[in-house]
């Protein structure tokens, strides 16, 4: 196990790396790019070094070569499980095409494959999983957020209840939201899987608080001669909203919005993990369980992964509210 | 309708509430307003005439008296007093031909499209707007937004339109010429006008009447000057007239001989301390 000083360790020597670049005049380049490079490369040179010195019961703590061994394991095992499959659905339409010639009056069987879900399709399982529950809590918090902006007694009302359910972590909501989708959600055929609107709610549960509480300051802290330009055009209730609170309060949805994602992205591994949704948050499970000599190095492929996506995510937030901002001049960070 | 009696304020007062009490902005307002007339605020700051004029935008409601616009009480906001507010207060996510075109599509349902359009491309014309009509208010001057927040108001056709301190903010010779284009206009459409200015000369220069407040708190019309001169003016012929100057001399001794602001230390000490407390109400006597 790594303990904790050796992090601290890392990242004290690197803030002091950066200090001292920063001091000097550098040219755009070196900002860009040599100096994230150079940060990155002492990042790995550090980490292959201290965990050489790291012995656990899985074996030694895996440094970036076996790392990157791993990552590419999983590809060839990603490659290997998607010919597999190709090659069932190749066997199952000749099979089913043979029967056919046979006996024109046959109707024939289609089988989803069922193969183990790769590293990838679990990554795809996990954005799904996220997107899902976003949205969901999107769709709850901006225009609760707006109400309550505008009026202060909704404000008034919601307040303590938002104050009392932001704080609370994902992993204490996760067993009520499971019983609760276990007797609610009963189907003989059903749509999603339990482990799936199980992780979903979560993430809805804990990425709602971000989006409600930055639209709400954004929309109650509207230019007050707007609000007065609407009255005395005598906007109705939702033209104003329209055209007046919600291009106002963008930049405070989207910083919420983005938030919201961030928080859902990390709530969704450990959901993953206690609903053994076959996402990321499995992976990371099974590797764990499962206790081979690559587990470790599998999983810290996974933590890179979760990482790499995450920033991405961000990203794409921002390239949405650039989109959909009015200010184009100001720099979105 | 009787014409003397367009726009009328009887006995108006506002108190606003703070933790000390009452604190009492304006006291006895009464004013009568014909149609077409240019009325001019004048006095020194916090003497509640931005007051005056929210009371009569139906922004703020008096808490005594009230006001009577062509025989029906003013209660609320609404397009046919228009209010051109002292930072243009345009969206700035809309262009400026599109901050126009909200204020007519709220006020004229029954034009069609083009029509519409007509009437909007007029107003811009009417500012000398025209050529910037697809900007972003972020994209022009300040004396430019300032002409767009007057077309914004003038398109919605108000009975009376509400100028808080229209050109406080532009430099001098934008605003001599911001001047001018209100003259023109007011002469072409023939508006009732209320503008709040701190500026003697444009308060002689445009108006009818000048109203003169005395200082607040408790804050009423000291004095009503009118402006005998004839239309159309020119600020340069007009700087040797005699009428002219005698009208600015009148101006200039109330407000620094009548109303003179007798603020000493102490008092200026004590006031700086009560200012945050006291900033909601500032907020709204100030003017």
């Amino acid at each position: 196990m790594i303990d904790s000083t050796n992090t601290s360790n890392v990242s004290s020597i690197f803030s002091n790396v950066k200090s001292k670049f920063s001091g000097e005049k550098m040219n755009k380049l070196a900002m860009s790019f040599i100096l994230p490079a150079l940060g990155l490369a002492f990042f790995v040179l550090l980490w292959s070094l201290v965990a050489k010195n790291i012995d656990t019961s899985l074996g030694q703590f895996p440094g970036p070569s076996q790392v990157a061994s791993q990552a590419s394991a999983l590809w060839q095992e990603h490659k290997a499980e998607s010919e597999k499959a190709e090659a069932f659905y190749k066997r199952q339409e000749d099979r089913n095409a043979k029967r056919l010639a046979q006996d024109p009056s046959y109707e024939p069987k289609v089988r989803v494959y069922t193969g183990a879900p790769t590293f990838f399709a679990q990554i795809w399982t996990s954005l799904y999983t996220v997107s899902v529950g976003f949205v969901l809590a999107s769709i709850i918090a901006v225009p609760l957020g707006i109400a309550c902006g505008l009026s202060k007694s909704v404000y008034a009302a919601l307040n303590p209840i938002i104050q009392i359910f932001k704080p609370v972590s994902p992993l204490a909501w996760l067993p009520l939201v499971t019983m609760v989708v276990s007797a609610v959600y009963v189907s003989d055929d059903p749509l999603f899987s339990k482990s799936f609107v199980t992780s979903a709610f979560t993430v809805a549960l804990c990425c709602l608080w971000p989006t409600l509480i930055n639209t709400a300051v954004g929309v109650s802290s509207i230019d007050k001669d707007l609000i007065n330009v609407s009255k005395v055009l005598r906007l109705k209730p939702l033209a104003h909203v329209i055209t007046i609170v919600l291009p106002s309060s963008i930049p405070m949805i989207f910083t919420g919005l983005r938030l919201s994602l961030g928080i859902g992205w990390m709530v969704l591994i450990a959901a993953e993990m206690l609903a053994q949704n076959p996402g990321l948050g499995k992976f990371v499970w099974d590797e764990f369980q499962n206790g081979s000599s690559n587990s470790l190095a599998r999983i810290m492929v996974a933590v890179i992964t979760i990482g790499i996506i995450g920033f991405l995510l961000d990203r794409l937030m921002l390239l949405l509210q650039q989109k959909v901002s009015w200010d184009k001049s100001v720099e979105l960070r | 309708m009787d014409i003397d009696n367009h726009l009328e304020l009887t006995q108006v007062g506002m108190k606003f509430p703070t933790p000390k009490g009452d604190f009492v902005a304006l006291t006895d307002v009464n004013l009568r307003i014909k149609k077409g007339e240019f009325i001019s605020l004048i006095g020194h700051s916090g003497c509640g005439k931005s007051t005056v004029l929210n009371v009569v935008a139906g922004l703020y409601k008096a808490t005594d008296g009230g006001v009577i616009l062509d025989n029906t009480e003013v209660n609320e906001p609404g397009p046919e007093r228009a209010v051109v507010f002292q930072n243009h207060s345009l969206l700035p996510w809309l262009s400026v031909y599109k901050n126009v075109e909200l204020a007519v599509k709220q006020t004229r349902q029954g034009r069609n499209k083009a029509e519409m359009r007509a009437w909007v491309e007029h107003n811009l014309e009417l500012v000398h707007m025209t050529h910037a009509k697809d900007k972003l208010p972020s994209e022009i001057s300040g004396g430019m937004k300032q002409r767009v927040g007057i077309a914004r108001a003038l398109a919605m056709e108000p009975k009376v339109l509400l100028m808080d301190e229209p050109f406080g903010a532009l430099d001098a010779l934008t605003r001599a010429h911001l001047q001018d284009s209100l003259m023109e206009i007011h002469a072409e459409l023939g508006n009732t006008v209320i503008m709040i200015t701190h500026d003697v000369d444009e308060a002689v220069l445009l108006s009818d009447r000048i109203v003169m407040m005395t200082n607040g708190p408790s804050a009423t019309i000291g004095e009503i000057l009118d402006v005998d001169l004839p239309r159309p003016r020119n600020r340069i012929t007009l700087a040797d007239d005699p009428a002219y100057n005698h009208c600015r001399h009148e101006v200039l001794s109330f407000l620094y001989e009548k109303q003179r602001k007798v603020e000493n230390v102490a008092d200026h000490q004590k006031k700086r301390e009560s200012a945050t407390e006291e900033k909601a109400k500032d907020a709204s006597s100030a003017a």
